[in-house]
């Protein structure tokens, strides 16, 4: 911004909110000088992190992450369809991502967020890259029928790190998923409701066993921010629109690199700052995978 | 290592790169890239008055639409669009022409760049440096091989897309300048990858990224600098 002696001169008699959204850059600066961020945060460490699961009862698998005030509500559900020819015993996973207004004062209906498709297809790479998901497993009948997995996830509050809190509750709505029973009626497959158990002898379940899935390497990952020398680890949406160079690490639980993700941005990314990023993913990576241990360990007792 | 890749390129070699600038008449600045087959033709329209609602009007605003071939505008054209338009941003010096949009159209990511970079400088649009892009893709066994065909590419544990600031060519005798022991125009502006790779593995790629972007970098300040001589005679 154009005036620093100004800035100077007044901020003394300012107060700390107007200094704030007038001179921005300079408030944050002033901080990161002092290694702190305004929340009093260390510039590594993240945002307080909960996931709670079966947020969704009419889901077949959903979960709620919530990544300081950033909320994400995952959702899936699964229906049978005809495999496509090329991949006869695969299923499919389509993900959606959606802002609706109540996320935040910049989405207004009518206008689709910009960041809406980024994330949803940034999602959907990674997911598919990070080989979480084995599409064979998805398969019922061989060439006939499979299952079409719909993830959605909504956006409720949306204050910084969407990418972060949307995988993460993808993460852990596919590890709540229940996949629904289904029986072969007259060569076709139909879904066999709950309770029903000691009538339908005759409609024996094709996949009483196999209920859940089994995951591959779970991605987990940390979005940073560069601004001159200092890394910003998992930042709020106010820091987010005032330094805007942003480094997404996407790493699973073998510390594989699934996805690094720079769209542009003023900072240039030199090797040190990236292996910083991703020392410091690392860390991040088992804070996540124990939380989600956790979660996952609440639902079984329940 | 002995690789054998379909068109017998060794791991190291970039495909053929043509660039022909001012191509579009109506166009403020145009060019057309190709790599290859891969070829891709990038328009700049700018500077325009005005911006849209959400851009800062101290700053000037970059627009990128990116119109495929054939097909609907999707959720993939939107990504790419996006980081187009944050790679631009990036290089452009935005403070000059405060409250104007610009707008740079794309009928394919990394040879897209390098036309979009190409045609800007066609339209005379003030930037800090260029960006060359390239892609690198590792494969299983952990060997790294560059600018990979759409072939190649399906067949690959992963791939990266990189851009690199152009190099420097300094008329001063100390040359470039050093930014925390490395010189400049090793800093990534974009990188965007898909698959999953080991952590060493990219590091791999960043170093082989870079030293094909000097030769990229080469090749754009040649094909810029014959246009120079034509561009004074120009009247428009």
């Amino acid at each position: 911004m154009g005036l620093p002696n100004a800035s100077e001169d007044l901020s003394s008699e300012m107060e700390v909110d107007a200094f704030r959204r007038l001179f921005p850059l300079r408030y944050f600066e002033r901080h990161l000088a002092e290694s702190i961020r305004p929340d009093a945060r260390s510039l590594s460490r993240a945002r307080n992190t909960t996931i709670s699961m079966g947020a969704v009862a009419s889901a077949d698998g959903s979960a709620l992450a919530k990544i300081g005030s950033t909320t994400m509500l995952a959702a899936i559900k699964m229906e049978v369809m005809t495999p496509s020819l090329e991949s006869p015993d695969e299923g499919c996973v389509s993900i959606d991502f959606h802002m609706p207004p109540i996320c935040s004062p910049l989405v207004r209906p009518g206008r689709p967020a910009e960041a809406a498709p980024v994330v949803a297809k940034q999602l959907s790479d990674t997911i598919s890259s990070s080989g979480m998901i084995n599409l064979k497993e998805l398969s019922l009948v061989g060439g006939k029928a499979a299952w079409m997995v719909y993830l959605d996830i909504y956006c409720l509050d949306a204050d910084g790190a969407l990418f972060d809190a949307a995988l993460l509750s993808a993460v852990a709505a596919f590890s709540n998923l229940q996949i629904p029973t289904v029986s072969l009626d007259d060569g076709k497959i139909v879904m066999l409701p709950e309770e029903q158990k000691e009538e339908n002898s005759e409609k024996e379940p094709v996949n009483k066993e196999k209920r859940k899935l089994t995951l591959g390497g779970i991605p987990f990952s940390l979005t940073c921010i560069l601004h001159k020398n200092y890394i910003l680890a998992d930042p709020t949406s106010e820091e987010e629109s005032i330094m805007e160079t942003l480094v997404t690490v996407v790493l699973d639980s073998s510390n594989q690199l699934v996805s690094l993700y720079k769209p542009g941005g003023a900072v240039l990314a030199y090797t040190s700052a990236v292996q910083d990023c991703i020392a410091l993913t690392r860390q991040r990576v088992k804070e996540l995978h124990q939380i989600l241990e956790e979660a996952i360990s609440g639902m079984e007792i329940d | 290592m002995e690789v054998d890749r379909a068109d017998g390129r060794n791991p190291n070699q970039l495909r053929p790169l043509a660039c022909s600038c001012s191509i579009l008449h109506r166009a403020h600045g145009s060019a057309s890239w190709s790599q290859g087959d891969t070829k891709v033709l990038a328009a700049v329209y700018g500077p325009k008055a005005g911006t849209k609602k959400n851009e800062n009007p101290e700053k000037a605003s970059i627009e990128v639409i990116w119109k495929p071939r054939t097909g609907q505008i999707g959720k993939p054209e939107k990504e790419y669009e996006i980081i187009l338009k944050r790679t631009l941003q990036s290089i452009c010096i935005l403070t000059i022409n405060p409250n104007t949009t610009t707008s740079v159209i794309i009928q394919l990511l990394p040879c897209a760049i390098n036309a979009a970079c190409a045609a800007l400088v066609d339209a005379g649009i003030p930037m800090k440096h260029l960006a060359v892009a390239i892609c690198c893709c590792s494969a299983e066994s952990g060997y790294c091989i560059l600018d990979p065909t759409k072939l190649e590419e399906q067949k690959m544990k992963g791939f990266a897309y990189l851009v690199f600031p152009n190099s420097i060519l300094s008329v001063l005798p100390e040359g470039s300048s050093l930014v925390q022991g490395e010189p400049m125009e090793h800093g990534i502006i974009t990188s965007v990858t898909h698959g999953a790779m080991s952590v060493d593995d990219y590091f791999h790629c960043l170093e082989r990224g870079r030293a094909a972007s000097a030769k990229l970098s080469d090749f754009l300040r040649r094909s810029l600098q014959s246009k120079l001589p034509g561009d004074l005679s120009k009247a428009e």
